[in-house]
């Protein structure tokens, strides 16, 4: 298991940071809303203040108690969704590039079509037809949207599988006589786990921002507070034009703040399936610490690599490694 | 050509169960959304209108569902998408008189993007691990920025406070839409913060992922030939950026898929017209007939747009064309 380290770049360090801080909010967040996101009894338009950390809105409600109420339901509904989205991938991705054949054909098709579908306008058109009572039900919207949001997965999990598929260790357990259910998801599975977290961390994005989307044009319920009501409110309010930057900004930069985390993470992960793009990542004072003597250029990009058991690698590696095939 | 035709099959393909969704959706949803749609109707609007609802979706006519297909798909071949139950017009003169509005739109802020963020990453991909490297959490954190977060506060920056953009609408209301050259200014200028807006948003990813491939392939054999060679710099930066731009045309096709759900947000955010102004406004009058109009016209022209990228792949990258022989 030591080959799936997460690096430990600043990077990651931040984005993982960031996503417990939000994990912790989903968690506590109406707990310790200072009042209720629905109270219209204060002062509208005041900025922020002791009272009210964000100010409050047109509307006389106060910021902070929406952001800190509105965190969950953003996070639950995204985080269903990137789940069910990723179990989809996994299933589709991962017999269409075990499997092959015409198995693979259709299932290729499948995600091809729902690729090319674009997602906001087929999730309206669902969410639409839903019984208005359905609208406000954080599981469906999760799964219509893990439905509008699986096909990039699986297609990323297909070519890889592929290409692992030939590889002589799958071979191996072929011909010792392993089940097919077993290779799949004993032998090739864990090699797939870090494009898997990619996928992951990508659909979750997707969906974050695909629901507060769907929440911002007024098409859940608006009732129910999440980042994108709030930004819905603000809208309709016209807090732009009242030049209201404390009731606009926290929940973007809630969702923008999430969006980053996650991407954070992605690029550690893909740091670790690259490792051309490892040492690029760093500064001077990085790049000295971990033993890559110049910074990158043509002909030289340094690959940094974990320290080995065997001594004489280490010594040997930054010469050795001027030139990459 | 076979790939290509393989493609054109895909796409036919997804266009037919496009169609089809747009079928079986209404027909099968729980809760009857039809059925309670006329309810709501009846006596609001003539009874032509509940008659050709009725008619679109088979509500209560007791067809039987091949028959009701058949007749759909007969409706969709004659360019027939039912009448607007908001609008009273036909969807598809709805459609065509709003589509160019977003096309140009859409379409000219998809290409600056694209050129400009491509070019960046390729710079940015030369010049890698120097100090222009901070940009990236800066460009990581522009993409996470939901885009109706950023338009509203380019709104609020430039527009209203500082006036250097008109606020919204497409054109100022008090001149004469027309070929005239105070229209077509009025235009440009109102266009100039949408595009901005979507420019900042889409910027990122191209560049990122440009950077990215950029410096993958730096590190290629055939790189390193080049500048032994004694190519100048500006030759060999062409050589290594022509092939790490592939993935980003590949990537093309589901960037044109999100830029279309992008511009549903900026038409409301601007008060722009088009194709995603519509679509809200169809939503939330429970507008179903143009609902799936939308739905249809914005699917078809994202397949197209995407066959075309299909097409720019096969003319860039030989290997597809030797690939077919086999």
């Amino acid at each position: 298991m030591k080959s799936l380290q997460i690096p430990k770049s600043p990077k990651v360090l931040v984005g993982v940071f960031i996503l417990l801080v939000f994990i912790v909010l989903t968690v506590i967040g109406p707990w310790i809303a200072p009042y209720s996101p629905n109270s219209n009894s204060f002062i509208p338009n005041l900025k922020p203040s002791w009272t009210h950390w964000l100010g409050t809105t047109t509307l006389g409600q106060d910021v902070w108690s929406q952001l800190l109420v509105g965190c969950r339901e953003t996070m639950v509904v995204g985080f269903i969704a990137g789940f069910a989205a990723t179990i989809l991938s996994i299933v589709v991705g991962l017999s269409a590039g075990y499997i092959g054949g015409r198995t693979d054909d259709s299932l290729t098709l499948l995600s091809n079509v729902f690729l090319a579908i674009p997602g906001l306008p087929l999730l309206i058109v669902i969410n639409s037809y839903l019984p208005s009572g359905e609208q406000a039900n954080p599981l469906v919207i999760g799964f219509v949207i893990a439905l509008t949001g699986w096909a990039w997965g699986a297609r990323v999990l297909r070519a890889q599988t592929m290409s692992l598929r030939n590889r002589d260790f799958v071979e191996a357990a072929r011909i010792i006589g392993e089940s097919r259910r077993r290779i799949m998801f004993q032998e090739i599975g864990p090699n797939l786990l870090p494009i898997l977290a990619s996928s992951l961390l990508f659909t979750i994005l997707y969906s974050v921002g695909i629901f507060t989307t769907l929440a911002f044009l007024g098409l859940t319920n608006v009732s129910v507070w999440n980042w994108g009501t709030m930004l819905y409110w603000a809208q309709s309010n016209n807090a732009a034009l009242a030049n209201e930057w404390w009731w606009l900004g926290p929940p973007g930069v809630a969702i923008a703040l999430v969006g980053t985390s996650l991407a954070l993470i992605n690029f550690g992960i893909d740091e670790f399936i690259n490792p051309r793009l490892r040492a690029s990542g760093l500064s001077a004072r990085g790049r000295r610490k971990a033993g890559v003597a110049r910074r990158p250029r043509l002909g030289y990009t340094p690959v940094m690599r974990t320290p080995s058991p065997r001594p004489a690698a280490a010594v040997v590696a930054p010469a050795a490694e001027g030139i990459v095939q | 050509m076979k790939m290509l035709l393989r493609r054109l099959g895909v796409y036919a393909f997804t266009a037919w169960v496009t169609i089809t969704v747009n079928f079986i959706l209404p027909r099968l949803m729980p809760g009857n959304p039809i059925q309670q749609l006329i309810g709501k109707l009846t006596g609001r609007v003539t009874p032509q209108m509940i008659a050709a609802i009725k008619a679109q979706f088979g509500a209560g006519l007791n067809q039987p569902m091949y028959l009701q297909y058949y007749h759909y798909l007969d409706q969709l071949i004659h360019g027939d998408l039912g009448m607007s139950i908001t609008l009273s017009e036909p969807v598809s003169q709805a459609l065509s008189s709003q589509i160019w509005w977003t096309v140009g739109l859409i379409g000219v802020a998809a290409v600056i993007s694209f050129v400009v963020g491509t070019s960046l990453g390729v710079l940015f991909g030369w010049i890698r691990g120097s100090r222009v490297d901070a940009v990236i959490p800066v460009a990581t954190f522009l993409q996470s920025l939901p885009y109706y977060f950023l338009g509203t506060i380019l709104i609020m920056l430039f527009a209203n406070r500082y006036h250097w953009f008109p606020l919204m609408d497409a054109y100022d209301p008090t001149i004469n839409p027309g070929w005239s050259w105070a229209f077509i200014e009025s235009v440009l200028r109102h266009g100039e913060l949408p595009v901005l807006s979507i420019m900042l948003s889409s910027l990122a990813g191209w560049m990122l992922g440009m950077r990215n491939m950029m410096i993958t392939t730096v590190g290629e054999d055939f790189v390193l030939m080049a500048v032994a060679k004694g190519l100048p710099r500006r030759r060999v930066i062409w050589h290594a950026a022509r092939n790490a731009i592939l993935p980003s045309i590949a990537n093309f096709a589901l960037a044109i898929g999100l830029l279309v759900s992008g511009s549903l947000l900026v038409e409301q955010i601007f008060n722009y017209p088009g194709v995603g102004n519509l679509l809200v406004n169809a939503v939330g009058n429970e507008d179903y007939p143009l609902l799936q109009g939308i739905f249809l016209l914005i699917t078809f022209t994202v397949l197209g747009a995407n066959f075309l990228a299909d097409m720019l792949y096969y003319v860039l990258d030989p290997r597809t064309r030797t690939a077919t022989v086999n």
